[in-house]
């Protein structure tokens, strides 16, 4: 294994630290993540351990001493990290693409060289698979987009953006649960109810579940 | 108590909600940590009860009964019942009595506690507005005028008292005047800037824009520009990172700031040093110190020490009076 084979672990301050995985965006490598955030949050000191695209933030409880024992920790966790297959449910969500909220289809179909149509159906045609949350509360990240429809993230972020947006970031493709900043680019909007903290568990969506969207309408 | 006027955002914060960021939520809570458990050691209550955060003046508030209330964070000109209030105080209000916050001529946040805590319900471990949710707190938004809070009741002490402010006994060395330095731990993309822009990072004054608030400050400076464009994959942060978007221009995450990004991050502001940030002005300037993670774990036992002497001195403090 060379080098750039072994994950990066980076710091976030004294109450966070950034494992990153090396290798592709894809699912197999998020299965180990899932698998090594399941152990490490049974670790003592950690507060969470939080999976992010084909990475994971732990959160301390105690901030540890040295970091030694940890760094090591991690690394052969995720040596020994089998994929772990989460079972999930299948959500069907209609989108309106382009329009007000949907403003930068006609961008994206311009950076990318293809026609909007193209970029409607590209987009529409993955089932998706929710790979973590984040962002805000219930916001999913998911997996499987098309890499022809990659736009890279604003320069400079919006600091409104609408709920129910449907936006391209980079490789990434997602819905926003609530009105608020963003320096994704929105391509469409859906209406659906993704968090509610007065449920069992706050969030509609875990990783492990796939999304399918459904050309409901698109504005011109 | 009811809110006659309000002036900006306020709202209703305790520490904050840790352990919910896998479903997006983040931590929200005091922008100024230390203030929060000042005014709660003052009242006797447990550290974590949920106070008023106010950045913005004038404000006003009618007390419905009797009870103890601290005020902490930033330098007010406050009165309650025209009688004029110190900084970092505690006191005594009589149902009907109104408290009026005049000015802020120091810091950016003050924080009002009441004996037993702001009684909003505890929403996933917290009393924190979600504001992006827009949950806890007092229905998920900013105060506004008209809204009657509900406090706990509370046996406390009713004693006038004063403390030292935190940024006179913690005040870091070599800051001019409207300059924050603050102390950071770096991160994940460092090296991704060239050894010259690195050195404009440590260097340069950051003007806080008026586009700073609860999210994030978002700062003015030198150019900061990668060796080549990042794009990460998203990840989890939290508040304290800092973050170089495309345009250059660093953003400093903060209490109610997104629990994942992907833009390239340079460094993190310590836990000992981001209440300095929450209590920043919009125009001010910052300076960035670089600090080994040791060093800032170090600069936490700091913080802790000074809150730990905050409680014996309230205890003593007490404990003589009882004798009297």
């Amino acid at each position: 294994m060379t080098v750039t084979d072994r994950p990066r672990i980076s710091l976030l301050g004294t109450s966070a630290l950034l494992f990153e995985a090396p290798g592709a965006f894809d699912l197999p490598h998020q299965r180990r993540i899932w698998a090594l955030a399941a152990t490490a949050s049974k670790w003592p000191g950690i507060r969470e351990a939080i999976p992010g695209i084909t990475n994971m933030m732990l959160t301390f409880e105690t901030p540890p001493r040295e970091l030694d024992t940890l760094i090591a920790a991690l690394n052969d966790g995720w040596d020994a990290a089998e994929g772990l297959a989460i079972g999930g449910r299948e959500i069907r969500l209609p989108v309106t693409y382009g329009g007000e909220v949907g403003s930068q289809l006609q961008s994206v179909a311009e950076h990318c060289n293809l026609s909007i149509d193209d970029v409607v159906a590209i987009h529409a045609a993955p089932l998706y698979t929710v790979f973590a949350l984040g962002s805000h509360p219930g916001y999913c990240y998911l997996g499987g987009m098309d890499p022809r429809i990659t736009m890279p993230r604003r320069q400079t972020p919006l600091q409104r953006s609408a709920g129910g947006s449907v936006s391209i970031g980079g490789s990434q493709t997602g819905v926003s649960a609530s009105p608020g900043p963003s320096g994704w680019h929105a391509i469409g909007h859906t209406n659906w109810t993704f968090f509610d903290p007065t449920w069992p568990a706050p969030a509609a969506l875990a990783p492990g579940d796939t999304i399918r969207f459904e050309i409901e309408r698109v504005i011109r | 108590m009811e809110i006659l006027s309000v002036t900006g955002p306020a709202s209703i914060q305790d520490l904050g909600r840790f352990d919910q960021y896998r479903f997006g939520v983040g931590t929200s809570g005091a922008m100024d940590e230390v203030a929060l458990r000042a005014g709660n050691i003052l009242l006797g209550n447990d550290e974590n009860a949920a106070a008023i955060e106010i950045p913005m003046m004038p404000f006003k508030l009618r007390f419905g009964r009797d009870m103890a209330f601290a005020l902490t964070g930033a330098g007010v000109e406050a009165e309650i019942a025209g009688r004029p209030i110190p900084p970092w105080w505690r006191s005594h209000a009589r149902a009907g009595d109104v408290l009026t916050i005049k000015a802020m001529s120091r810091g950016a946040r003050l924080y009002l506690a009441v004996g037993g805590g702001i009684d909003v319900p505890m929403i996933l471990g917290s009393r924190s507005t979600q504001f992006r949710g827009e949950f806890g707190g007092w229905h998920g938004r900013p105060l506004q005028a008209g809204d009657t809070l509900p406090c706990a009741s509370s046996t406390a002490a009713i004693d006038e008292l004063g403390i030292e402010p935190a940024d006179i006994t913690l005040a870091r060395p070599d800051a001019a005047a409207d300059q924050t330095i603050v102390r950071v731990v770096i991160a994940g993309e460092y090296d991704a800037f060239d050894a010259a822009t690195q050195a404009l990072f440590w260097s340069g004054r950051w003007k806080i824009t008026p586009q700073s608030n609860r999210y994030g400050y978002r700062l003015q400076g030198p150019d900061m520009k990668p060796k080549a464009p990042v794009e990460k994959r998203s990840h989890g942060i939290v508040p304290g990172v800092i973050q170089i978007p495309p345009n250059g221009q660093p953003i400093i995450q903060m209490r109610d700031a997104q629990t994942s990004g992907g833009y390239p991050k340079i460094a993190t502001v310590i836990r000992a040093d981001l209440w300095r940030v929450g209590q920043a002005r919009l125009g001010s300037e910052l300076r960035f110190e670089q600090t080994a993670y040791t060093d800032a774990l170090a600069a936490e036992a700091e913080m802790s020490t000074y809150l730990d002497r905050l409680r014996t001195n309230v205890r003593l403090v007490e404990e003589l009076r009882a004798c009297r």
